[in-house]
């Protein structure tokens, strides 16, 4: 019983510690943000590495996810006679919780799993702490312009996402199953807001990009420097991101789409 | 340095097509492009009931959107639903006499506006006032009182 009560102390309290070396992080990263932006060159490589590179499992998700919608929210809504507003469908999943939370969720996979290791690496082979010997500032150098990189490309990736996704629901839609390709669209452009639906996407996945990458970060630089603990760490952010995402969305969304 | 130039392409390409979904978005999809290219003036009907109305609900006239509802309020003194609504600047024809109702597109469509013009020369500037108007149809009203009618009815044929 002691032991439990002690493991459950220990374990509370580790916990705690690691969200406020997790804050100092943060803070230590933005504050890097300036001396980043004076050297774009370091901000532009991993803009390639983080953003770039994810383009394509993020354009052909989406075009598949989209095609999906089509083909799904057809079926639903020719049962009740309304398969001209499968546009609006589609457009609003994507552009309100779609795009952003698949794209961030692809994005912790595909580009915080790579950050994680890659720092983590870094860390095990003491390339950090032979960076602090020259004094230069690893956060500076290291962390804050792949910080900027995700928070730049998510939203980005996003927005592709959503847009693809869209003309795949359409392709389906109006090419395959025979929805009338002007009401596809015209229903959407009626009932889709600028403001409300596509800004409050916009900046769910500015969110998502913060906290995807800001956990990929961490779990990196706090990785135990063995092979294992890097590979626990790259695991860790995979799960964290997953679940931080999906528990912002859901408070994001009850925020934003409250009161309609 | 080849291999920068290259990556520094593919990242210019990157973020050039993530304006363009953007863009896509914002013009294709969502009602942005119709904000921006039309001016609208704002009247004003009061309404006894705006039943389900509600804002952003389409304002019609002989079944032509032009324009949509900008916001609902209660009025505590005469405890009457005050409307407003925005009118395209394209129609500014409509006579001061047109009646206002409050209709349903189909048996449980959303609500609607429509507008009906009278025969009066005068047109409605910018903050005008429609002074005729009727009603939202309330569904669960009707049936009560028709069925209420339908039991008077069987009551006296049974005397």
């Amino acid at each position: 019983m002691i032991q439990f009560l002690q493991y459950l102390g220990k374990s509370t309290r580790t916990s705690f510690t690691k969200l406020g070396r997790g804050t100092y992080f943060l803070l230590q990263t933005i504050s890097g943000i300036l001396s980043v932006l004076a050297r774009p060159r370091l901000l532009l490589n991993q803009m390639y590495s983080v953003g770039v590179l994810s383009f394509l499992i993020i354009t052909i998700s989406g075009l598949f996810v989209g095609m999906v919608l089509g083909l799904q929210g057809y079926y639903t809504l020719s049962d009740f006679g309304a398969e001209e507003t499968l546009g609006v469908m589609v457009a609003a999943s994507l552009v309100r919780e779609l795009g952003p939370v698949v794209s961030a969720l692809l994005f912790a996979g595909r580009a915080g799993s790579a950050l994680t290791a890659e720092i983590g690496l870094m860390k095990a082979t003491e390339q950090l702490s032979g960076m602090e010997m020259m004094a230069v500032d690893p956060v500076k150098r290291i962390i804050t312009p792949r910080f900027l990189a995700g928070l730049i490309s998510m939203p980005i990736l996003a927005a592709l996402f959503s847009a693809v996704g869209i003309i795949g629901g359409q392709i389906i839609g109006s090419g395959l199953l025979g929805v009338d390709e002007g009401a596809y669209w015209s229903q959407m452009q009626a009932n889709i807001d600028f403001q409300d639906d596509i800004i409050n996407g916009v900046i769910k996945s500015i969110v998502f990009g913060f906290i995807a990458s800001w956990i990929a970060l961490f779990e990196g630089y706090d990785a135990i420097p063995t092979s294992e603990g890097v590979s626990r760490a790259t695991t860790r952010t995979v799960v964290n991101s997953a679940f931080s995402i999906l528990g912002l969305d859901f408070i994001l969304t009850a925020l934003m789409f409250g009161d309609d | 340095m080849q291999h920068t130039s290259t990556q520094d392409t593919l990242v210019g390409l990157f973020v050039a097509s993530g304006i363009v979904g953007l863009f896509f978005l914002a013009l294709q999809v969502s009602n942005l492009s119709s904000f921006v290219e039309e001016d609208s003036y704002t009247i004003t009907a009061r309404f006894e009931n705006s039943g389900g109305l509600k804002p952003k609900s389409p304002v019609s006239a002989a079944g032509v959107k032009i324009g949509k509802v900008r916001s609902i309020s209660f009025d505590p003194k005469t405890y009457e639903s005050v409307v407003q609504m925005s009118i395209n600047s394209q129609y500014n024809t409509i006579p001061d006499d047109t009646t206002a109702s409050v209709f349903t597109a189909g048996l449980l469509g959303e609500q609607y506006v429509n507008l009906e013009p009278g025969g009066s020369d005068v047109f409605l500037q910018n903050d005008g006032k429609i002074e005729i108007t009727q009603s939202a149809i309330i569904l669960e009203k009707a049936i009560g009182q028709f069925l209420f009618k339908s039991a008077e009815d069987s009551a006296e044929e049974k005397k």
